[in-house]
């Protein structure tokens, strides 16, 4: 068994807040300056030429790249060998989102659903724990916007509706969404499990690269064939009309029940933020 | 790109058209969702605003607190179409510009033409610019929304893409 001061935790979550609202990753860049190139719409070009010039600025001046640096959302997988020290695991990420909003001036965008009175610290964060083997743990932190986030739909589909089925779901979410979330849109799609987990899935396919594929080659081709059909819809950057609606789609998988298909698609826009680190 | 000093004259908004880039000077408001819900209650309570919007152009947006030295943090465009059920009323009222993300509603773009009023869209996701544009920023009221109170900023070359024109052009509908 391995220990682990909850200041570790704490100061980790620190600084993936701070990595991950002050950059986009890189794989999203790349595929920014990928449909700036390609674009020929004149309003569409100005506003990806806009959204590069902007992470530079915002990375070189300690800027949030995007006003709403989210809901704090973060994947743990704990080692089960792993003994966590001092505070309860879940007070010592929001304590270290809870500093890192207030020291590196976030905004605080997290209230109560009915009154809509600000909680002022941006607490809590929606903790995603694992149990795993070893005596690590690794956390992610994805800051998650909400324009996109109203975007996202779940679709619980008859087994009949099969592959065809899915690729429809999240053409019609995309087409649905139209300009609302930022486009180009980052889809993240969860396939199987049961109601509740297929939505993780979906968060968790947002915290892989931009462009990058599902090991399994059919799961992959729903990937492929998902991105043609959203890109063929025309909404463009901004929804100013153009070539790329979305700069990626990824896919997790989990096997679900014999009498169901859930499909949730969860909608990133292009200010793809996320950190990661293994303590 | 066109530049275009606000607050916005008749004749101003009629030289605009859907689709051209525009460079924004001047003076805005910002308010979003719970200022928007507030300033209807109000309104509906017969009560007098902390501040005329009159001729005004509001920005849709949230910044983060101001870094040390600046005058505004990050602060890009948010959705717009959640102000939707509020929009055309403060148009009624002589709203004149709105900045924002996204398209809205046909209540909305009838009550634009109807008003000879615009809309600009500007980028959403490049808070970092937009918070550098901002060379003065001054609480106006409901402090206790935080983010989401109502501020008055003086922007400097703002940039925006016209996004519905007085008469109805829009670049959401190509």
């Amino acid at each position: 068994m391995r220990n682990i001061p909850s200041e570790e935790i704490e100061n980790a979550v620190y600084r993936l807040a701070k990595e991950a609202c002050l950059n986009l990753i890189p794989s999203c860049k790349a595929a920014l300056e990928k449909a700036e190139r390609e674009e020929s719409g004149e309003s569409a070009k100005f506003a990806l030429s806009t959204l590069l010039k902007n992470a530079e600025v915002a990375a070189a001046e300690s800027m949030a790249v995007c006003q709403d640096t989210g809901y704090a959302v973060i994947l743990a997988e704990i080692g089960q060998d792993a003994h966590v020290e001092g505070k309860l695991f879940s007070d010592a990420v929001n304590d270290g989102v809870r500093r890192a909003y207030e020291d590196f001036r976030f905004r605080k965008s997290v209230c109560d659903p009915i009154t809509r009175v600000n909680t002022a610290d941006n607490t809590p964060a929606a903790v995603h724990t694992e149990i795993v083997a070893g005596d690590k743990i690794s956390l992610t932190f994805l800051p998650k916007g909400f324009g996109s986030e109203n975007m996202s739909r779940i679709y619980m589909l008859t087994p009949a509706k099969g592959v065809n089925g899915i690729l429809d779901a999240i053409e019609e979410t995309v087409k649905l969404a139209g300009s609302k979330p930022c486009p180009p849109v980052f889809v993240g799609v969860g396939i199987g499990g049961t109601f509740d987990t297929c939505a993780l899935l979906a968060k968790k396919a947002l915290t892989r690269e931009v462009g990058s594929r599902n090991p399994r080659k059919d799961v992959a081709e729903i990937e492929e064939a998902a991105l043609k059909r959203i890109n063929a819809l025309g909404i463009g950057a901004q929804g100013f009309g153009g070539k790329t609606t979305a700069i990626g789609v990824s896919c997790e998988l989990a096997p679900t029940h014999i009498a169901g298909l859930p499909v949730a698609i969860n909608i990133q826009c292009h200010c793809v933020r996320c950190a990661k680190t293994v303590i | 790109m066109k530049r275009v000093k606000l607050p916005l004259t008749d004749e101003a908004i009629s030289n605009l058209k859907a689709g051209e880039g525009v460079l924004l000077s001047g003076t805005i408001l910002t308010g979003r969702d719970c200022a928007h819900k507030r300033i209807c209650e109000y309104l509906d309570r017969g009560e007098k605003l902390p501040f005329d919007f009159k001729g005004e152009t509001i920005y849709y947006a949230g910044p983060c607190p101001a870094p040390e030295g600046k005058a505004c943090g990050s602060c890009g465009p948010t959705t717009s179409a959640r102000m939707d059920p509020f929009a055309p009323r403060l148009l009624d009222l002589g709203l004149k510009g709105m900045i924002g993300k996204g398209e809205r509603s046909g209540e909305v773009v009838n009550a634009i033409v109807k008003n000879h009023a615009v809309y600009f869209a500007a980028i959403g996701g490049a808070g970092a610019l937009y918070g550098n544009a901002v060379k003065k920023s001054e609480l106006v009221a409901f402090a206790d929304l935080l983010s989401e109170a109502v501020y008055r900023f003086e922007i400097e070359d703002f940039p925006c893409v016209v996004a519905i024109d007085c008469e109805g052009g829009n670049i959401y509908k190509k």
